[in-house]
């Protein structure tokens, strides 16, 4: 194993886990200097965790020049989103995911002295068809082109990764595809819609869904970027939730609606910026997703936590808004059990 | 008896006449010999007497408790959806309705289905819908010591279809293909595989009990890969319960379906054209055929095609067998 670079550039610090990588590995005695790029500011809430990283804000084209001025060992391209900025939109989404990546691979490539590449993919990258097996490993193909904007990123996103293997070779390139990210304190447009008091979900499909805890996401990351783990690895938490399991273990309660009812609902929260629930969120939500993650578990030596133990955490944190909670219908058991029983003795 | 082989001994009230043994009793056909105690008594128990009453009340903490359980999602499912409880609880007693008291099932050579470890169950597939898929499941969990679930693999045509998509997968089905296949296989499950696919259950009343031809044999090469035994099963019974007697194509292919049948009471009486004709059910487990020493032959196409037909050939000739054994298809 070699050792852990000096330099390492990471994309999309602005952002909850671009700022969480880039504090973690500045907290690494191992690594001399931890360079965020970024070409917004991160929000105050995130300024605090970015104290030990150098930040430069730039675009991925200026982004070309400085990776390969900061002599970067590694890079970790972060700067991937999944939902389309407010602001933005879709095209802003596009620019971001493909011609930023398409970008940071250039510089990388340019950079003599980089060692490392790591990068954040999505188990979107397997698509959703009723063909599918059931759970997939690193090697099983899409069957077809998804429509989700997200899971046609990612697909352009690992498309350019292989073509950066082919022309640098001898740079160890790790591909991370992670399961939605889930703990007590992580915002995504999923956690939110676990955290409504009423859940719409698709009626008649019931998805099977994996979680991973963002602090194993972390964990994983920093490995990949310490140590050498060249290849593509799913990234999740071992065990399944159905989706109405997930619901009901929330406390929450499911409201099921036609999956056109639920794609034209996304589309109008989108269009007034309310929310932003694409059709990758409804393809999750009809196919549901499970990924066998052996190849990860022996390649990093690392269990992340189960998707009903990281889900389990996410539910402690969000109390509020849950109504149907494993107490009260305990309690409700109960009073129904000593109601018969007192039935049965004013009857005898 | 001729005349010749006449013999006074033999005739009542000599002195060495023996009332002939009768033979054992053998169950050859649904009805007990013997009434058994009904599974589940009827909820009219109101007059039973009182030390029934505490059976009662622990049935109803049961089923409290599970209606718990299921609304808080404290239960486990499997990677694939199998959703354990909810089989066990719920649709093995209701298909075992159909299975014990309207198809009358009687199952043979339980013995040959391995009791621990993978296995791979190939049946012949008929009957319009698959609902020779479901006694098979029942079959198992019934009759098999060890009450294995047998988890199929479905059309992914099942997995389209919103509803039964979620109920194929909780009662532990998967999409037919060889990723799931073998991910199954290699963690030692009882995995159910109907080559034939829907040129069995789509075929005609005319050609029942002929067996189609096998699809490409992957079930075989994932077999051999994973060095799992394989059970032929034969299943007599399905083909009497919706007889096709034409396939309307056209209409078939409007609603992107593989067939659209017309028996003699569908679509005539409409939902009641639903109800399966309660035609005498046979289903036999043959011996299994190993396939630990053929692993490195998972690819060899004459090795997978030879084995394919043995298979074929195994199950046709035993559902030959069992049409002997049932004269009536509707008898008793």
């Amino acid at each position: 194993m070699t050792a852990p670079p000096s330099v390492v550039v990471v994309t999309g610090v602005s952002r909850f886990l671009g700022a969480r990588v880039a504090a973690r590995l500045a907290a690494d005695p191992r690594i001399d200097r931890v360079v965020g790029l970024d070409p917004h500011d991160p929000p105050a809430s995130l300024l605090g965790l970015l104290e030990g990283v150098e930040r430069i804000r730039a675009d991925a084209r200026a982004a070309t020049e400085a990776i390969a001025d900061l002599g970067a060992e590694a890079v970790v391209h972060l700067a991937v989103t999944s939902v389309p900025d407010a602001k933005l939109g879709r095209a802003g989404m596009k620019e971001q995911n493909v011609i930023g990546t398409m970008q940071v691979l250039a510089a990388a490539q340019g950079a003599p002295r980089l060692r490392k590449l790591v990068v954040r993919s999505s188990t979107a990258a397997y698509g959703a068809s009723f063909r599918d097996p059931g759970v997939f490993t690193e090697d099983t193909e899409p069957r077809a082109v998804p429509r989700g904007a997200f899971a046609r990123d990612i697909l352009d996103i690992e498309g350019y990764v292989r073509g950066f293997r082919r022309r640098r070779p001898e740079v160890a390139a790790t591909v991370l595809r992670f399961a939605p990210m889930i703990s007590s304190s992580a915002e995504t447009s999923l956690t939110r819609y676990f955290s409504q008091p009423v859940v719409p979900t698709v009626i008649g499909r019931d998805a099977r869904l994996q979680f991973v805890h963002a602090e194993d996401a972390l964990e994983i990351l920093h490995r990949s970027v310490t140590e050498d783990h060249p290849g593509t690895f799913n990234v999740a938490g071992t065990g399944v939730l159905m989706l109405s399991q997930a619901v009901r273990r929330a406390g929450r309660v499911s409201l099921p609606v036609p999956e056109t009812a639920l794609s034209s609902g996304a589309a109008l929260l989108r269009q007034f910026g309310v929310e932003q629930i694409g059709l990758d969120q409804v393809d999750l939500f009809v196919h549901g997703r499970v990924v066998d993650t052996t190849r990860l578990i022996e390649e990093f030596g690392f269990t992340p936590r189960t998707t009903a133990a990281a889900f389990e955490e996410f539910i402690q944190a969000h109390t509020e808004g849950s109504t149907v909670t494993a107490d009260r219908l305990a309690l409700a058991e109960a009073a129904i059990l000593d109601g018969i029983r007192k039935a049965r003795e004013a009857a005898s | 008896m001729s005349q010749d082989e006449y013999r006074g001994d033999m005739l009542p009230g000599h002195t060495d006449f023996q009332l002939p043994e009768p033979p054992p009793v053998q169950r050859v056909n649904g009805r007990r010999p013997i009434p058994e105690k009904p599974a589940a008594p009827e909820p009219a128990a109101a007059e039973q007497p009182a030390p029934e009453v505490d059976v009662w009340d622990q049935r109803v903490a049961d089923a409290l408790a599970f209606l718990r359980r299921r609304l808080a999602g404290a239960y486990e499912v499997d990677e694939f959806g199998f959703d354990r409880e909810l089989s066990e609880a719920f649709f093995h007693p209701v298909m075992k309705v159909l299975y014990r008291d309207w198809f009358r099932t009687e199952v043979f050579g339980i013995e040959n289905v391995p009791s621990e470890g993978s296995g791979l169950v190939v049946g012949n597939h008929s009957g319009t819908i698959a609902l020779d898929a479901l006694m098979l499941t029942v079959a198992l969990r019934d009759k098999h010591p060890l009450g294995r679930h047998l988890r199929l693999l479905g059309a992914d045509l099942v997995f389209r279809m919103p509803v039964m998509s979620e109920l194929a997968r909780a009662a532990g089905a998967t999409v037919a293909c060889n990723p799931d296949a073998e991910r199954l296989m290699t963690s030692g499950q009882l995995v159910g595989v109907f080559p034939e696919g829907f040129k069995g259950i789509g075929k005609r009343f005319a050609d029942r009990y002929k067996l189609q031809r096998f699809g490409r044999g992957g079930f075989v090469s994932a077999a051999l890969r994973t060095g799992t035994p394989i059970v032929p099963v034969a299943i007599v019974g399905a083909e009497e319960i919706y007889p096709i007697l034409a396939d309307v194509k056209p209409l078939a292919r409007l609603l992107g379906v593989p067939y659209f049948p017309i028996t003699p009471t569908f679509p005539w009486l409409g939902p009641l054209g639903l109800v399966p004709l309660p035609s005498k059910w046979l289903i036999e487990f043959c011996p299994p055929i190993p396939t630990a020493h053929l692993t490195e032959f998972a690819d060899d196409p004459l090795v997978v095609y030879n084995l394919a037909d043995q298979v074929r050939e195994t199950v046709q000739a035993t559902v030959h067998e069992l049409l002997e054994k049932r004269p009536d298809p509707f008898g008793p």
